[in-house]
């Protein structure tokens, strides 16, 4: 049988380079939808980023541009030294973020540690229920309890302050903290708490020298988590520190910054990307710490 | 027990010094106590349970004790007594339009933000799979990006790119074709106070962006534990890329597709610092959604703590049915174990 191409006189491309190239327009496309997708997805950040660095003239230009034609650092110096926001330097709002957040990693770890022990070591009444509370409870939203949570603190005077804003958090992330380290703790195996119990150590030494070290993968895990909840919280801490200006974190700063209006953009996007910068390196630095190659080490050792 | 200082209060009697042997025996006690009655795993979680009781669960019982209420301003003062008032913070609340119109809008915007995330988000896991090492870090990286910035910064961001004076898409738009972009005057054109449909676009827009980075990693996830040859067996029986997926990977990932959908149901639901900032405020009551209209009835002057109970009374039993759906898919999932 003779095909039709090969009466025209063009050579027919055998099967094998007719593959090759299907592969490679394939590979093509996907490159450049890959391309596309990441572009889209990082242009937002970048304008972020370009208006922040941009003299006033540029940023409402007639014609955008979209690199800074003549950089400045003039809206991150008007942020650091308070004057553009008008309630102070951006450091100030840092430090109380920076407050905030730490502690609430401490706590929420501590605490999470303690009952995700409990969860995974020991079979007791009520350990389904306690997990399915978990599930329920992490779902509530927080402007269903903003309302008595501001009456309640308000009450006993934690309302204008960072302690307040602390124990809030670290409650609101417990949930997710507990239902992830039950998960490391559950693989680090009872051979090593057992033989240091059988070398005399007591419960309290066999948590610190054994069961710690060995989840700390996990616990940087739920660090992360508990770190992004508090860094990023905003309608508890928007209700609670009102007009306590000294007091206000990060996002509340920014927040005040973008109502006070008065056509700002250049400081605004300064304050939000540095606002951005320390949990977006954060989320890079950790992207692929996660190792439970430790455990196995362990046992091996 | 020795009593050392005669005047000391008798509550801090108990803590005095006692011989060593004592503290040691009682100590010794407890611990037996605690062995004996398997209180171990009780008191590891009594921080736990102190701290969700009281910041969480305490809060939502007292909410809906407020909702049959007239809990305002002259209650907090104590300028008027609290009393009971029935049902009618819900049957003003049901009476009240606007109401209806953030019920309206909360609905409308989480099925079409739900539906573009899980879209987009799924379309990018694919293509996540599919891509050659370095170039998916690169989009994997790009979209770690946008998961990290905080809600508020990308608010304002978002705010600004779609600011009437100077923001880029309204200039952008004034330079396409009519035919492309509709015969609105795209310069100046004012998407967060013209109403609900361009402010909750831009919301929209906004969710999707944060929001399908979670999806396409968790749909990575799961098209890793998807066994090659399934599929490379379908494909030698003649099946195309689409059938592939609509009759092996999506039947294997169900379950985690239906997580998804939960949890992004569950959050765009209840969307409130998007939605506060990209509206301005509390200032467009016309561009209210349900979490703004419940702030707005709980803390703008004069706060009526009943009312806005009764809202979030509302607001957690709507997400308490799309929980127990999500809290079914999990211990299906085998959660518990």
């Amino acid at each position: 049988m003779t095909s039709l191409t090969a009466l025209r006189g063009i050579p027919r491309p055998s099967a094998r380079t007719r593959a090759r190239t299907a592969r490679k327009t394939k590979k093509f496309t996907l490159n450049g939808c890959g391309v596309l997708v990441a572009l889209l997805t990082l242009f937002p950040i970048f304008w972020m980023v370009s208006t922040a660095f941009k003299p006033s003239q540029e940023i409402y230009s007639l014609t955008p541009h979209l690199l800074p034609a003549h950089p400045t650092l003039g809206n991150f110096s008007a942020v650091m030294s308070g004057q553009a926001s008008g309630i102070g330097s951006v450091w100030l709002f840092f430090r109380n973020s920076l407050v905030v957040t730490v502690s609430t990693v401490v706590l929420a770890s501590l605490v999470s540690l303690l009952a995700s022990v409990a969860v995974a070591r020991f079979r007791f009444r009520f350990r389904a229920s306690y997990l399915i509370m978990l599930l329920i409870v992490q779902m509530i939203p927080g402007q269903a309890l903003v309302i008595a949570l501001f009456l309640d603190f308000n009450r006993i005077g934690l309302l204008q302050s960072l302690p307040g804003l602390v124990l809030v958090y670290s409650a609101q992330a417990l949930p997710v903290s507990i239902w992830m380290l039950r998960n490391f703790v559950a693989t680090v195996p009872r051979e090593l708490e057992e033989a240091a119990a059988v070398d005399g150590a007591g419960a309290l030494r066999i948590f610190w020298r054994i069961l710690f070290p060995l989840v700390a993968p996990g616990l940087i895990a739920t660090s992360i988590f508990s770190f992004i909840t508090a860094y990023n919280e905003f309608i508890v801490a928007l209700t609670f520190l009102g007009q306590a200006h000294s007091d206000y974190t990060l996002p509340i700063y920014v927040t005040y910054f973008f109502n006070r209006g008065g056509a700002q953009w250049g400081p605004i996007m300064a304050a939000s990307t540095l606002y951005t910068i320390p949990v977006v390196a954060f989320f890079l630095l950790v992207q692929r710490r996660m190792t439970s190659g430790l455990v196995a080490g362990a046992v091996k050792g | 027990m020795v009593d050392t200082v005669t005047n000391q209060p008798a509550a801090r009697a108990s803590s005095a010094p006692r011989p060593p042997g004592a503290r040691r025996a009682s100590a010794a006690r407890l611990r037996a106590l605690i062995r004996r009655y398997r209180l171990a795993p009780y008191l590891l979680l009594l921080p736990s349970m102190a701290a969700i009781g009281l910041v969480l669960l305490w809060p939502v019982v007292q909410v809906g004790l407020y909702s049959f209420q007239n809990y305002g301003l002259a209650q907090t003062d104590g300028a008027a007594p609290t009393q009971w008032t029935g049902l009618s913070n819900f049957t003003a609340t049901f009476a009240d339009s606007e109401f209806w119109l953030s019920l309206r809008i909360t609905v409308l915007f989480a099925v079409a933000a739900v539906t573009l995330t899980l879209l987009t988000g799924t379309l990018v896991g694919l293509l996540l799979h599919h891509l050659g090492r370095l170039m998916a870090a690169f989009v994997g990286t790009a979209a770690l990006l946008a998961w990290a910035t905080p809600p508020v910064s990308a608010s304002v961001l978002f705010y600004w790119l779609f600011n009437p004076d100077g923001g880029l898409v309204d200039w952008s738009l004034a330079r396409l074709p009519h035919w492309l972009v509709g015969s609105t005057n795209w310069a100046g054109f004012n998407w967060t106070t013209s109403g609900a449909l361009p402010a909750y676009a831009v919301a929209t827009v906004l969710v999707v962006w944060q929001g399908f980075p979670f999806i396409a990693v968790s749909v990575l996830a799961g098209l890793k534990t998807v066994p090659a040859e399934l599929l490379e067996a379908a494909r030698v029986d003649g099946a195309g890329a689409w059938q592939g997926f609509r009759k092996i990977t999506y039947p294997l990932l169900k379950p985690i597709f239906l997580v998804l959908l939960l949890l992004s149901v569950i959050w765009d639901f209840n969307v409130f610092t998007q939605t506060y900032l990209l509206t301005g405020g509390l200032g467009n009551r016309d561009e209210f959604n349900l979490s703004l209209y419940l702030y707005d009835k709980a803390f703008t002057f004069p706060p009526s703590y009943g009312l806005g109970g009764a809202l979030a009374l509302i607001l957690t039993i709507i997400l308490l049915i799309i929980t127990v759906g999500y809290v079914r898919a999990s211990v299906r999932q085998g959660a518990l174990t």
